[in-house]
């Protein structure tokens, strides 16, 4: 097991590191990056100095290993946009806006998700079932900027029950987290379903019912049970995808996260802190992928890594 | 293809599908408004008569302007799909049949992008590609041959261990020949599955990058750009981001409807 834990870390900071050289080589395919941020009417003489002061007059190598060495240090240099900034703690500042609504999101998802998922499972074919599944391939098919968009309109521009944008109180939350959840808690009912279908087959469930359980007892405590280790694997890769969807979600509702800040650091071209915000994605993307293989394993004893 | 038993899903999902691609082809006959003719004193108009689906800000007729997104999306979702199917299939039998050096090499790059929501890559990718149609299709290129490549690599591993390959390569068959002849014909099923559901995720993926103001830039329709400029008069034109919105949802909901027929007949092993 140690032993399996120690190659996967290994695995997570080659992808790191890799990510990083990827992202680091990409930005100078958009051409000069220095050029691309000034305003046109800056001289040539300005933009020179400007290159020399931030460093892209050395060669490329020079750059490569400066930024490495910088990176593990934390350190990926100053904000281009916010002078004097650096570009790690900017993005951490909006790192708890960003983690609140992505937990009350997943919270939210689960909440509804699992419920649907059991039940629809339980009453096969029903009324329900089919509205579940209506429900959630729809879901799916619901792009999240579009269902936020539709939010706003009837919650706050025609009801005026909800605040459009910003982060405050308590309503704040209800349209951005809904917005987000939508899209994970639409796969993980239809997951839970299928999941559950999967085991309400099997031969203990039938013991289990043979022998007078209460249903209930038999489908939270027999089926459900042995149906959540899947579901604990998709929970970890879902935070992963909610991360992406904050990108969208925080933009729509001007929400003071990472995603909508990088959204602004993109269309500035303020590359420190794309820098920045691809590195902690991909750190913490990879982390959760290790966490879903590490609950995999502990969930699961028969699971054995070699 | 046309002997596949037709379930309710899959007819509901051609007929959707068909519709939005008849429509897109007949746009300039469908419509008596060009999707850039713009008329300011008819701007923000609300759905009527004369203009079905409202004007947006400069005027043009949104129904016109969803015609012609549809081409857009259409465009984008199947050329990206293709070439990106093309990539991924041939760096995945690359990867499966050769193993060693070469696999563990594509295998690991294929990790890298897999660490990044597909979303937020696509739109890192494209920012820095630059803005436009082209980059786009670019972007999601780039984004979206590994999920190919994974998916053929393992289907390959799986039918080199069975007995009827390795029969042909004990009798000295050349590798082309056993990649043409016996895995490339049980590529396609898998292949088509993940395709059909891929279509409506880069459609959508598209739309998503131009709402953000990076994809396709303005005159030119997309859905997502016209849900962009349509986020700004929310307050007083409600049809601007209504319509266009409908037609992504049906659009991606009427793939993915072929995609899960697919998925149901020509593979029932598959669930989800």
């Amino acid at each position: 097991m140690a032993q399996f834990v120690a190659r996967r870390l290994l695995e997570a900071v080659v992808v790191v590191f890799l990510a990083l050289t990827a992202v680091f080589c990409l930005q100078f395919l958009a051409g000069d990056p220095v050029k691309l941020f000034l305003p046109t009417d800056t001289t040539p003489k300005q933009i020179e100095e400007y290159r020399t002061r931030l460093g892209f007059n050395d060669p490329l190598v020079v750059q490569y290993v400066r930024f490495m060495r910088g990176a593990l240090r934390g350190d990926f240099g100053n904000s281009l946009r916010q002078q004097q900034e650096p570009a790690l703690r900017l993005v951490l500042d909006r790192f708890p806006a960003t983690l609140s609504l992505s937990a009350v999101a997943m919270l939210l998802a689960l909440g509804t998700a699992i419920p649907i998922g059991v039940i629809s499972a339980a009453r096969r074919n029903s009324w329900f079932d089919h509205l579940g599944i209506g429900t959630t391939v729809l879901g799916q098919a619901i792009p999240g900027f579009w269902l936020g968009l539709m939010l706003i309109y009837v919650f706050a521009v025609w009801l005026r029950w909800l605040p459009t944008s910003g982060r405050g109180t308590w309503l704040h939350y209800i349209m951005p987290a809904v917005t987000l959840a939508a899209f994970v808690s639409a796969r993980f009912a239809r997951f839970t379903r299928s999941m559950m279908l999967d085991v309400l087959g099997q031969d203990y469930i039938r013991t289990a019912r043979a022998k007078g359980l209460a249903p209930p007892r038999v489908l939270y405590k027999h089926a459900l049970k042995n149906a959540s280790l899947p579901i604990v694997t998709l929970l970890a890769l879902q935070l992963g995808q909610l991360l992406g969807g904050a990108v969208i979600t925080e933009t729509i509702f001007a929400w003071p996260g990472v995603g909508r800040f990088l959204v602004q650091a993109l269309l500035n071209r303020d590359f420190p802190v794309v820098l920045v915000g691809v590195f902690l994605t991909a750190v913490m993307y990879s982390g959760l992928n290790l966490a879903a293989d590490l609950a995999y394993a502990w969930l699961n004893p028969r699971i054995r890594y070699a | 293809m046309l002997s596949l038993p037709l379930n309710r899903s899959g007819a509901l999902g051609l007929i959707t599908v068909g519709i939005v691609m008849v429509t897109a082809v007949l746009a300039p006959f469908l419509s008596a408004y060009g999707p850039v003719d713009s008329d300011l004193v008819r701007s923000l108009q609300a759905p009527s008569r004369t203009h079905w689906f409202g004007t947006d800000q400069l005027g043009r007729d949104l129904f016109t302007r969803i015609l012609y997104g549809a081409r857009v999306s259409l465009a984008i979702g199947l050329v990206t799909v293709g070439i990106a199917g093309a990539i991924g299939l041939i760096l995945g039998v690359i990867s499966g049949y050769l193993g060693g050096v070469v696999d563990v090499i594509l295998m690991r790059l294929v990790d890298v992008q897999l660490s990044f929501p597909f979303i937020l890559l696509a739109l890192v990718v494209n920012a820095i590609l630059g803005i436009g149609l082209q980059n786009i299709i670019i972007t999601l290129i780039i984004t979206g041959w590994v999920v190919y490549a994974r998916l053929v690599r393992g289907e390959v591993l799986a039918l080199k261990a069975l007995d009827y390959v390795e029969a042909a390569r004990a009798l000295g068959a050349p590798a082309a020949r056993i990649i043409r002849h016996h895995l490339l014909p049980n590529l396609w099923t898998p292949i088509i599955i993940l395709s059909s559901l891929q279509v409506a995720q880069f459609i959508v993926a598209e739309a998503a990058i131009s709402f953000l103001g990076f994809g396709v830039q303005p005159p030119m329709a997309s859905w997502g750009n016209m849900l962009n400029e349509g986020k700004t008069y929310i307050y007083n034109a409600w049809w601007m981001t209504t319509f266009p919105g409908l037609a992504l949802v049906l659009t991606a909901l009427g793939v993915n409807l072929i995609g899960d027929w697919l998925r149901d007949t020509l593979d029932p092993r598959l669930t989800t």
